[in-house]
């Protein structure tokens, strides 16, 4: 092992810097950086390991995250502007003609304002809900515990399990439409999954539903630093629990607000399962609900009538959506904080 | 001289501790409400497993709770349809993608978290740029990558993009920054080698952040379902969630009873798991804050 040997004497890179006032030569610097060894400065176990221990062990999530991240995404940025099939064949270079395309895509348009709809309806009240609901169970009170597990099982189903279990609900003669009809207050079923704008919303309702447990805890360990004499001088003053909300645990989990929002919005651009549960394999009634996501898997990905290609120009408008979004995210975070 | 008694303490609290009456009973009927809205649908999905063949799970007959309770349906689900194949396959890629996870999150971790080596921040440059990309911008290059290797339609080209995740290697790195300096200091002057060190020093004291892996990992094999739809095309290949969905869609008029045991199935590893690690759970959302 590295560390047996204890000559620090004779270790590459560990020779003590040039004497003060005289600067190392240009050359010195650069081959001190190049070579093999400790960085400038190391001290402790940097000196006695051996230089490529460390490139060993990062090896295998340096390579999973360069193979698996970061050159497919330079590898799309490439298929943008062929014509590659999914499942092989010569690949031409046909320049812009995948961007033009898309830009005189209905489909496309539609699948984009989804995607934005999708994002604008889902991050306020996912950044609201949750807040609220690790408000009510914050208060240690008996059984809030259990209280506090239950909210978090829709987490653990898959988004499969929960999109089952939604779609038989809200089936015409499943059990909402039972009971509503049951009280009299609709005669017919309510059209939850045939109704393109109806599939859009139960969607949201899903994603909200399976995140609120999620985002639940992560607000209850913001909570804990909102300061209790806050709460206790406000409700001296008569301050009741709405105005309260308001004006003292709003302000005090700001940040965290903004965090959920920049999460939620990323994941609200990610959307496939819950569309691909309610809305069937098509996306809705002729497609009308697919997301961004959705459309790439249709347009880029179908073993017989799929285009890689377009697929990937389509995934770069996915990523300049995302990348957009957090730039925004980070700027209004940084207004805020100033 | 006589002692003064001790003042008596209740253990237990008593209920008006908690708050005036009329706020304790609106919160717990909020909370019941709450509850109502999350579990429903799945006890729902629970209780509708249980119903015999002579009962309505649908329709305006249909009542809430079963009638006749019985498991022919968890019986016929695995005589009826390969239940146990997906079973089996999804259970091959979360034992995979979780010995992948853990062995080189830790090592990758470990390192990052020294200082003193030459490529740390090119290391920390490439991991840092994977996550910038979400996985359905780039899910179409990584077909075509799969495709190349000839991992079409087979569990390990399901595993390998989750080989080791980023996100993972910064949470690891993170619990390992926290030991302090001196102990490694004191190891290293009573000869403890590195592997020695990682292993009997670090290790150890990084249980929760490994935990959180071994939960983020085992939820987002078991339930992830957009990869495993795009690579696997034969059904003896399918995992759990991609049979499931199979079932429901593939066979109108089927038994629903089977395809909501199924889904009963599905939820009890990740069921059991929660309950046995809790409180690493929490610890970890706190901790990691980043997965959606």
């Amino acid at each position: 092992m590295a560390t047996q040997t204890v000559k620090p004497v004779s270790v590459p890179g560990a020779e003590p810097t040039s004497a003060p006032g005289t600067a190392p030569s240009r050359l010195r610097r650069l081959a001190r950086a190049l070579l093999p060894g400790p960085a400038p400065g190391a001290n402790g176990a940097a000196l006695y390991r051996r230089w490529w221990l460390p490139w060993l062990w990062t090896a295998p999530a340096l390579v999973c995250a360069a193979v698996f991240g970061v050159f497919p995404f330079l590898n799309t940025v490439l298929l943008s502007f062929t014509d590659a099939k999914p499942l092989g064949g010569a690949a031409n270079f046909v320049g812009l003609s995948n961007y033009t395309r898309m830009l005189d895509d209905s489909d496309f348009w539609l699948a984009t304002r989804n995607s934005v709809l999708y994002a604008l309806i889902v991050v306020p009240l996912m950044v609201l809900l949750p807040l609220m609901l690790a408000v009510l169970v914050e208060k240690k009170l008996p059984g809030i515990g259990f209280f506090r597990s239950a909210f978090y099982t829709p987490v653990l189903a898959s988004s499969v399990v929960v999109g089952l279990s939604w779609q038989w609900l809200l089936a015409d003669d499943g059990l909402i439409n039972t009971w509503l009809q049951k009280a009299h207050l609709i005669r017919h079923a309510i059209p939850f999954l045939s109704d393109s704008w109806l599939i859009l919303f139960c969607a949201m309702g899903l994603t909200l539903w399976k995140g609120l447990g999620w985002y639940m805890i992560f607000y209850l360990a913001a909570l804990g630093n909102v300061p209790r004499e806050l709460h206790e001088a406000a409700a001296m003053d008569g301050a009741g629990a709405i105005r309260r909300f308001w004006h003292i645990t709003v302000p005090g989990v700001r940040q965290a607000m903004m965090l959920v929002g920049t999460l939620t919005g990323i994941g609200s651009l990610r959307v496939f399962t819950e569309i691909f549960m309610l809305g069937s394999y098509t996306g809705g009634p002729g497609g009308a609900d697919r997301t961004l996501p959705f459309y790439i898997r249709d347009v880029g990905l179908d073993p017989l009538t799929g285009n890689a290609g377009y697929g990937s120009a389509v995934s770069v408008a996915l990523f300049l959506l995302t990348l957009g979004l957090t730039l925004l995210a980070q700027r209004l975070t940084k207004e805020d904080e100033s | 001289m006589t002692t003064a008694p001790l003042p008596r303490r209740r253990l237990m609290p008593r209920w008006r501790d908690y708050g005036r009456p009329r706020e304790l009973v609106v919160r717990y009927l909020l909370l019941l409400f709450v509850l109502a809205i999350t579990v429903g649908p799945l006890l729902w999905q629970l209780l509708a497993s249980l119903k015999s063949t002579s009962e309505d799970v649908f329709g305006a007959n249909a009542s809430l709770l079963p009638q006749h309770p019985t498991l022919r349906a968890y019986e016929a689900i695995f005589d009826q349809v390969p239940v146990a194949t997906y079973i089996r396959n999804s259970m091959i890629v979360v034992v995979l993608s979780l010995a992948s996870q853990l062995i080189f999150s830790t090592t990758a971790g470990y390192m990052l978290s020294k200082p003193g080596w030459k490529g740390r921040k090119a290391v920390w440059v490439v991991l840092a740029a994977s996550m910038m990309f979400p996985f359905e911008a780039i899910m179409v290059s990584l077909f075509l990558s799969i495709r190349d290797l000839g991992l079409v339609d087979n569990l390990v080209g399901v595993w390998l993009p989750g080989f080791v995740g980023a996100i993972n290697v910064l949470l690891m790195r993170g619990a390992f920054l926290a030991v302090p300096r001196e102990i490694e200091d004191s190891a290293m002057l009573d000869g403890a080698s590195e592997w020695q060190r990682f292993r009997y020093l670090y290790l150890p004291s990084a249980w929760g952040a490994i935990m959180v892996v071994v939960i983020n990992t085992f939820i987002s094999a078991w339930d992830d379902f957009l990869w495993p739809l795009i690579v696997l095309r034969s059904e003896h290949n399918m995992t759990l969630t991609l049979g499931l969905s199979r079932l429901q869609s593939s066979s109108f008029g089927y038994d629903q009873r089977l395809v909501m045991a199924g889904s009963v199935i599905s939820i009890i590893p990740v069921l059991v798991l929660f309950v046995i690690t809790q409180r690493w759970f929490y610890k970890g959302v706190s901790a990691g804050a980043v997965k959606f």
